[in-house]
């Protein structure tokens, strides 16, 4: 009878709190400018208004965040837009992430567009469009524009994937990263069903307090729902058993792509888990903790396991992005218990420290592939330290932090998230994740003693390192050494950015 | 306000299907049914009785597929041209924004300027992918 009468009442129109939403809106903004642009000047325009337009963009961004954080410092972070975005600390967070994210793979893509002789501003706008999905994920406060976020995101990923148009492997990674990744938005779309037909709404917020006041016998549906949630964001973080595209798809796609997927893509998978699960399903935690526990397990040994027997480089870091992804889970599954508050803040100081190390990998493995982007045997490292020392030490750095190594930023974060596990007394997570941590080490170190004392082969691809490309690395280390070295500024952002 | 009273006081209405809001979802099915029910009735009854009175000579001529008058050659596994393909694309996109148009200038007055705004906005949108389409070359019939 209430729904009726609502609905035949007159319309409530939401109030647009433009501040709130103008890091999204400003991406989109440039996207459209930059394509408009550049299809109607053609060859006008000069060279460097593609990636100048990119980074601009995402440093407005970064900087439309500071008046949002000023709001959540005095306590007054609210749903706005008819409740359906919630601009608190946590979206903050992940808008810096992404953005971050954004300009180093415009200073990587932009050497490697010009080198593969790809010109046009699409990678650009595409770049803009998906980061610009990841922040509305981020930021959503209903599962349904958490859905449109994650559409947005995924699509221009689909054609990243496939931007290098020469090359059949591209193809190949574009079509099964479509396929997989739209059945698994069909089975993400199933779950916001099955939990809107337990509690009777898409809003987040709303969801957390029908289920903080009442207890619902036989919730099959309800708990139907978060698997099938838990399986749809399972496939864009790459947690197995959903890993198998992730391989086929990093190899395939050009190598500044499969950076930038790794960071955004990550990012924006796992601020929709810790929303949707912490905040809006956090008082069902003892219903969904065993099941992420698992997943957490196995995505770490899994990854860190196959990563071991590669061959190629790509492929590696596929696996390896596979573990690290296992890792965040620790922090998810740390914040399914009462007392696990420190372990959502684990999971954002990792994903920042993985958004920097993983672009510094992509930005090295990018400038050794060499024209046609195809060297990456581990063979082609062979005394990369007597060819270019500079950009074997960066990428020592960056294998490093991957594997944890104290005074850099891998190290603070893989301690953050342990710490969050053995507060909670998960100890047997907490093993696992080191002995992991030991396996994992194994291949980085491997990788690094090709760089140092092998022989270069016959024929080792000439390397160029292009200017972007450097502006990205040096950042790039930079991030990794003090977020290893002073960590306190980034762990305190981390804390404050947290959910509850 | 009563049945907000009762699901207060019953915290697990959520999932009992004998509430009095159930049957009242399912009735309005209930019109849906009487309708399928007519409509198999009417349309089974019209089919029978023709096929009671009509008279039945079949020969090649009336057996073969009509095709607007013209002889209908090969399968329907044939081949179609690409270059419709971009235009079925094109086709596809602004038919969608017509089912979008329809329902907002139904309601226009209702939704006032924050909606004709929107529309403004998502039509804009559609229009500048269309640009980029054109400046891209692919409008033109190679």
């Amino acid at each position: 009878m209430m729904l009726v009468a609502q609905a035949e009442s007159t319309l409530v129109l939401p109030h647009v709190d433009w501040v709130s939403v103008a890091p999204a809106t400003i991406l989109i903004g440039a996207a459209f400018v930059l394509l408009v642009a550049g299809s109607l000047l053609r060859g006008r325009l000069p060279k460097p208004t593609n990636i100048t337009v990119t980074i601009a963009a995402a440093v407005a961004a970064m900087f439309s965040t500071i008046p949002l954080w000023e709001r959540v410092r005095e306590g007054r972070a609210a749903a706005t837009l008819a409740d359906a975005v919630q601009v608190d600390g946590f979206g903050v967070f992940f808008v810096i992430t992404i953005c971050s994210a954004l300009v180093l793979s415009a200073l990587i893509g932009e050497g490697f567009f010009v080198r593969e002789n790809l010109p046009g501003p699409e990678y650009n706008v595409l770049m803009l469009l998906s980061a610009s999905g990841g922040i509305i994920m981020a930021t959503a406060n209903d599962l349904i524009v958490l859905f449109l976020g994650l559409e947005i995101l995924s699509i221009a990923l689909y054609v990243l994937a496939g931007s290098n148009v020469r090359k059949v492997e591209s193809q190949e990674s574009a079509l099964k990263y479509f396929v997989l990744g739209a059945f698994s938005s069909a089975v993400l779309l199933y779950g916001i069903a099955l939990v809107y037909g337990a509690v009777g709404t898409t809003n987040l917020s709303g969801i957390s307090t029908y289920l903080g006041d009442r207890v619902i016998f036989g919730n099959s549906l309800l708990v139907g729902g978060m698997v099938l949630l838990l399986v749809g964001l399972g496939f864009k973080v790459a947690a197995v058993p959903f890993h198998m595209w992730t391989p086929d798809v990093y190899q395939g796609a050009p190598s500044p792509i499969t950076g930038f997927m790794a960071a955004t893509a990550k990012a924006a998978g796992f601020a929709a888990l810790l929303r949707v699960f912490v905040s809006a399903l956090g008082s069902r935690g003892t219903d969904w903790q065993p099941v992420v526990w698992v997943l957490a397990v196995i995505t770490m040994v899994v990854g860190a396991i196959l990563a071991v027997v590669q061959s190629d480089v790509k492929r590696m870091m596929a696996y390896s992005s596979i573990s690290h992804a296992g890792f965040i889970m620790i922090g998810l599954e740390a914040a399914s218990h009462r007392t696990g508050a420190s372990g959502v803040s684990g999971s954002l100081f990792y994903l920042l420290a993985y958004t920097f190390i993983v672009l510094g990998t992509f930005a090295v493995i990018t400038i050794v592939g060499g024209q046609g982007d195809s060297a990456h045997r581990l063979d082609d490292y062979n005394g990369l330290a007597r060819r270019k020392p500079a950009l074997a030490l960066a990428f020592t750095l960056f294998l490093l932090a991957q594997a944890g190594i104290p005074a850099t930023s891998g190290f603070i974060a893989k301690f953050g998230v342990i710490n969050a596990a053995v507060q909670v007394h998960s100890y047997a997570i907490a093993i696992v994740a080191m002995l992991t941590g030991v396996i994992t080490a194994s291949f980085y170190l491997r990788l690094i003693m090709r760089m140092y004392t092998a022989e270069p082969g016959e024929g080792a691809v000439a390397v160029r390192i292009p200017m972007g490309a450097t502006i990205a690395l040096v950042l790039c280390s930079a991030a990794t050494l003090v977020g290893g070295l002073l960590p306190q500024v980034v762990v305190e952002f981390a804390q404050k950015a947290t959910l509850r | 306000m009563s049945l907000n009273a009762s699901a207060t006081a019953v915290a697990t209405q959520a999932t009992s299907v004998a509430s009095p809001e159930y049957s009242q979802y399912l009735r309005s099915y209930l019109t849906i049914t009487f309708l399928a029910g007519a409509a198999i009735v009417l349309v089974g009854g019209t089919l029978a009785i023709s096929r009671a009175v009509r008279p039945k000579r079949p020969s090649v001529e009336k057996l073969t597929a009509y095709e607007s008058g013209v002889d209908p050659v090969g399968t329907a596994w044939s081949q179609s041209q690409i270059r419709y393909y971009i235009f079925a694309l094109l086709f596809v996109m602004f038919d969608v924004e017509a089912v979008f148009l329809f329902p907002w200038a139904l309601r226009l007055e209702e939704f006032g300027v924050f909606g004709l705004v929107e529309m403004f906005a998502f039509v804009v949108i559609l229009i500048l992918g269309l640009v980029y389409a054109w400046r891209k070359g692919v409008l033109r019939w190679v």
